[in-house]
């Protein structure tokens, strides 16, 4: 048993900490946001020379057979800096879903070149009105020759203007919640009858609302097995939770770092108000709400690989409600203890705050994990 | 590896009140190895722990000293009583996951907890500065719970504040003299040695005047007092040392140096303090006690509201665990527990009177009648309402004190404050 990273993990933590370091200040951050597309693609080739696209993917499909808790540590530096660029939507939840649901033939033709970071992929699944409900389907696919007939909508798509490819979720069989008759698609994202509306989301990603109108797609995309794709589903969704743990321990580290150094310096009353035992006290707070949430998430992030369901949905669960609680009280003690200037856009506290409630409110947030942990006790 | 210790629960079918009986809460992956250790521990405690005892450690009923002292002397004869010393001493050599398991398995058999003053408090000091000749004499006694310590640190001006102590010790000739008075003394009612920090100087910074003293108890000018707390136990005590005479080759260490002492006894073995195993156990007999109890006509386990509030704690303790393991490793590693670790005595005591809250709630009106003795040895009364019941409520309001004791919560962060945020 060992609850410290290996050296290859320290190594990897070392270089991506160095890239948000060098590579994205605030101010770098700033202007990517900005960019087309909302990131820069320069860096997402970096990300595939430095092998962080390949890390999760299997090594017969061109990736490095990286295990759950080696993304978690590449995410957690990632969170240090906020990075935008879609690495939850293409790799987490697109290349990961290829690997679970796809064939031989599908992974051999998209995951090389996804590790390459030739190909991009966005997860088309939630829709208007399912809320945390991943079997909340409406959007259909009807059978028609060789082909299905896609007709829905989908809701909050990240990263979906720059995707090549859509794996869109589409009820085959069934109700809107049933578990059964699911089943996933890969759309190219050029298909005729795609009408997407795209927009920055409050922490600096980019998302669209999509129209899907009679899309035809090749029985061939179909991945995985027809009508059986809400295990997929939630086998990807719980990981890509743990995931978005680790990049949430990130952010409130630095979240809590920032604000710390904020109260050293910041003077009133003739003296630096980090002087003051209340604000410590708070701060204290802070870093051990960043402490426990980490220690979970690393320890679900293990046991995610080996575990059964109903295993995994207690570790995924218990991670994500510590992560909501504690990113909520970073977020929101570090702008009450930076003042005025914590309501500043200019000031980098904001913008954690802002990426920490959103990493609570999807996929389920503290209400929705808690019951869904409280089931099983 | 991570992999290996990892969390996971046994559970499989959605009948939730059979689920919960069956499961053992929370458990770790263990390796084969781990597990085979995990059932010899098991069954030593199934084997050495009597229904009574158990009951008691449980239910928190007063254990007396010769619970305690039966039990550590059966630890002491498998060669289990001090986990955390190093093997010279007697220690066990195990892995950080072993220790984990060994206290988890402990308290989910009823095992009393083992009385810390001797084993991981004052040892570790006379280990570290203690005379050869202390440690040949102290060492194996306390291994062998020959002798019952008491921690002679708190006074009644002194608190948090502890360095302001005033009990004062003059050196005559070979003895100290000894003057003052401790308070808070746990368990002194049991005890014939007393660790204790003294005053030896007034010149200077006060945290350097103070110094180490090994105190026998049972002689002229000792004075044990009870104190009576809210629960209507007396498990603490005030301490009237007047003229008392210390040998001066019962000093730990030099004249003056006691503060450093008493600083590197607080860095030591703190992930106990977390008291996970306990915590385990007793959210364990929340559930039960939650099935048992009826709320609009179905057990309280199945109120949604209920079920919540258990899986926070669950949560927090989750938590609580994962960073204690972390701790562990990194103690095993050769890091020395931070100050992070008082994290775990913060969380630790959080979620502890979390549980104590949750059973009085479950409880309902039975949380009333308070029948002190029946919470004594040999009480064989009808229990007023349902067994379980009765020493709830004293035990949530004696729990408050957990927030309090070995350095309050507050202090706590104070110290992460200084020693991990810089201020």
């Amino acid at each position: 048993m060992s609850f410290t990273f290996t050296e290859d993990q320290k190594l990897l933590s070392e270089s991506a900490d160095r890239f948000v370091l060098d590579d994205y200040n605030f101010e770098t951050r700033r202007k990517i946001i900005g960019q087309d597309g909302g990131f820069d693609r320069d860096n997402w080739k970096k990300f595939a020379e430095l092998g962080w696209l390949a890390l999760p993917i299997p090594e017969e499909y061109g990736g490095l057979g990286g295990s759950t808790v080696d993304t978690a540590v590449l995410l957690e530096s990632f969170g240090r800096g906020l990075v935008v660029e879609p690495y939850q939507s293409c790799i987490v939840l697109g290349a990961e879903l290829l690997q679970f649901a796809g064939n031989v033939e599908q992974k051999s033709q998209y995951l090389p070149s996804i590790a390459e970071g030739k190909t991009l992929l966005s997860f088309a699944h939630i829709e208007p009105t399912s809320r945390f409900n991943l079997c909340h389907i409406r959007t259909r696919a009807i059978k028609q020759g060789d082909c299905f007939i896609i007709d829905g909508e989908k809701a909050i798509v990240h990263n979906a203007e720059t995707a090549d490819y859509f794996i869109l979720s589409a009820r085959t069989e069934g109700d809107t919640n049933d578990e059964e008759g699911i089943t996933l698609f890969l759309v190219p994202s050029s298909s005729s009858g795609i009408k997407m509306r795209s927009y920055p989301t409050i922490d600096g990603l980019r998302a669209s609302e999509i129209c899907f109108n009679s899309v035809k797609v090749d029985q061939q995309h179909v991945l995985g097995e027809l009508n059986q794709a809400a295990e997929y589903i939630q086998k990807v969704v719980d990981r890509a939770c743990v995931l978005l743990c680790a990049e949430a321990a990130g952010a409130m580290d630095t979240a809590v770092k920032l604000t710390v150094d904020y109260i050293k310096n910041r003077e009133q009353f003739g003296q630096a108000i980090g002087s003051f035992q209340v604000l410590q006290h708070r701060a204290v707070e802070m870093l051990g709400a960043k402490d426990f949430s980490r220690a979970l998430t690393y320890r679900a992030a293990g046991a995610i690989d080996q575990s059964n369901a109903s295993e995994r949905t207690r570790a995924v669960s218990a991670a994500k409600v510590e992560m909501g609680r504690s990113g909520k009280l970073i977020g929101q003690e570090g702008i009450q203890l930076h003042g005025g200037m914590g309501m500043t856009d200019d000031m980098p506290i904001g913008h954690f705050f802002k990426r920490l409630t959103m990493i609570d409110a999807i996929f389920g947030n503290v209400d929705f994990h808690k019951k869904r942990f409280a089931q099983i006790i | 590896m991570w992999l290996q210790c990892v969390l996971v629960a046994v559970w499989g079918s959605p009948d939730y009140l059979r689920l919960f009986k069956e499961s053992e809460v929370m458990d770790l992956i263990l390796t084969p190895e781990e597990e085979k250790f995990r059932d010899e521990v098991r069954a030593f405690v199934a084997e050495n722990i009597t229904e009574d005892i158990r009951k008691k450690t449980m239910t928190g009923f007063r254990l007396d000293k010769e619970d305690h002292e039966s039990w550590q002397k059966k630890l002491y004869e498998k060669g289990w009583m001090a986990p955390g010393w190093p093997v010279e001493y007697g220690g066990t050599g195990w892995s950080p996951m072993q220790k984990h398991i060994f206290e988890e398995e402990c308290a989910a058999g009823g095992a009393p907890p083992v009385i810390a003053f001797g084993v991981t408090m004052v040892a570790p000091v006379i280990m570290a500065f203690g005379s050869d000749k202390q440690k040949e004499y102290y060492l194996p006694r306390i291994l062998k719970s020959e002798d019952w310590w008491c921690q002679g640190y708190s006074e009644p001006g002194s608190g948090s504040d502890l360095a302001s102590l005033r009990t004062k010790a003059v050196l005559k000739g070979d003895h100290y003299i000894v003057n003052g008075q401790k308070t808070w003394t746990s368990l002194a009612q049991h005890a014939n040695l007393m660790f204790c920090l003294v005053r030896t100087s007034d010149e200077g910074k006060r945290q350097e005047g103070i110094s180490f003293l090994l105190v026998d108890m049972n002689q002229p000018g000792v004075t044990v007092q009870p104190i009576k707390t809210i629960d209507g136990s007396t498990e603490v005590n005030n301490v009237f040392l007047e003229d008392v005479k210390v040998p001066v080759e019962n000093r730990v260490g030099e004249e003056n140096k006691g503060w450093t002492y008493a600083k590197y006894l607080l860095g030591h073995e703190r992930t106990s303090i977390a008291a996970v195993g306990r915590s385990k156990a007793q959210i364990k007999r929340l559930k039960t006690i939650a099935s048992a109890e009826e709320h609009n006509g179905k057990a309280l386990i199945h109120d949604q509201a209920f079920r919540e509030k258990i899986a926070d704690i669950e949560i927090d303790l989750l938590a609580l665990e994962s960073l204690v393991l972390r701790v562990l490793s990194d103690e095993s590693a050769g890091k020395g527990p931070g100050p992070e670790a008082s994290f775990l005595k913060i969380k630790g005591t959080e979620v502890q009177q979390g549980i104590t809250e949750l059973l009085i709630e479950a409880i309902g009106n039975y949380a009333h009648p308070f029948i002190p003795e029946s919470m004594d040895k040999g009480w064989n009364e009808e229990p007023i309402g349902p067994e379980y019941a009765s020493s709830i409520a004293p035990h949530y309001f004696n729990w408050r004190k957990a927030s309090i004791y070995g350095g309050s919560n507050e202090i706590q962060k104070n110290i992460i404050a200084k020693a991990v945020l810089g201020f």
